[in-house]
């Protein structure tokens, strides 16, 4: 089983039906040949990052679909090159970790996932120490814990509306002086 | 305490130490770069729209190769530009 992928760009002068009409046709052409759709992705009317065809948006597709040979992919690839409507094509190959990806992608983890990780670091700073230093890698000492436990929380106080990136920076600043300090 | 709170940002500690870089990919178990993410991808290109080299991003050698396969398939499909200025 191999699987595969393609993106295309279509017209966006079309009316919201010919554009379907357009992305279904290869849907269906996919099929015919004896592969399995997986998934069918609109992603919708976007602009472009430079004109193609004096167009400055396009509506993007993306199918992924799975069968036992890239027999399909020639074919596909000769129709969208003919089609007027189609402005730009891109079929790739997807390894497992592709897959894997969109499956995740579909079920809505990609996004979170992201959005987690960001604050659960944000957490560890404030958290507990053992986290904060598997998270960050910066707090040096178990000293430091009392004091930057201490002044944080004070500071996000201040700037909440901060980004995350320059927040956890400051927390374990102040820990080497800290120690020099004490020592 | 309030006067040694002071004291430490009198000079910023971390002023003059290198900041060790990492690949990303390795640390957050990323094993796929989605060409179809624009805003992700941002984060590899300079203010132009070139691939940022492995000695500024950190990347491996194995992610920098996918990462660079991934902006230009972006770029084919006009969700990275090319050549521009003032990208970012």
């Amino acid at each position: 089983m191999k699987n595969y992928e393609v993106t295309f760009i279509v017209d966006p002068v079309l009316s919201g039906d010919e554009i379907k009409a357009t992305a279904q046709t290869y849907v269906d052409q996919i099929k015919k040949e004896g592969f399995e759709i997986i998934h069918v992705d609109e992603m919708g009317l976007r602009t472009l990052a430079y004109p193609i065809n004096r167009r400055n948006s396009g509506v993007y597709f993306t199918v992924e679909f799975q069968g036992p040979n890239g027999e399909l992919i020639d074919k596909l690839e000769l129709a969208l090159r003919r089609d007027e409507r189609i402005m730009r094509f891109l079929c790739i190959k997807l390894d497992k970790y592709g897959v894997k990806y969109n499956e995740d992608k579909r079920n809505g983890l990609i996004g979170k996932v992201k959005k987690k990780e960001k604050k659960s670091r944000d957490n560890r700073g404030r958290g507990n120490r053992r986290d904060q230093r598997r998270g960050g890698g910066r707090s040096q000492s178990p000293r430091d814990g009392g004091s930057s436990r201490s002044s944080a929380p004070a500071r996000e106080k201040e700037a909440p509306a901060k980004t995350e990136a320059p927040a956890p920076a400051p927390a374990p600043a102040p820990a080497p002086a800290a120690e020099k300090e004490e020592e | 305490m309030a006067s040694r709170d002071d004291i430490k940002f009198l000079s910023n500690p971390k002023i003059g130490q290198k900041r060790q870089k990492y690949c990303r990919f390795k640390k957050f178990g990323i094993k796929h770069i989605d060409y179809r993410d624009p805003d992700f991808l941002l984060q590899f290109v300079n203010g132009q729209g070139k691939i940022l080299p492995r000695r500024i991003t950190g990347n491996s050698l194995k992610y920098q190769r996918k990462v660079a396969t991934a902006i230009k398939r972006a770029r084919h499909l006009a969700m990275l530009p090319y050549v521009t200025d003032m990208l970012k």
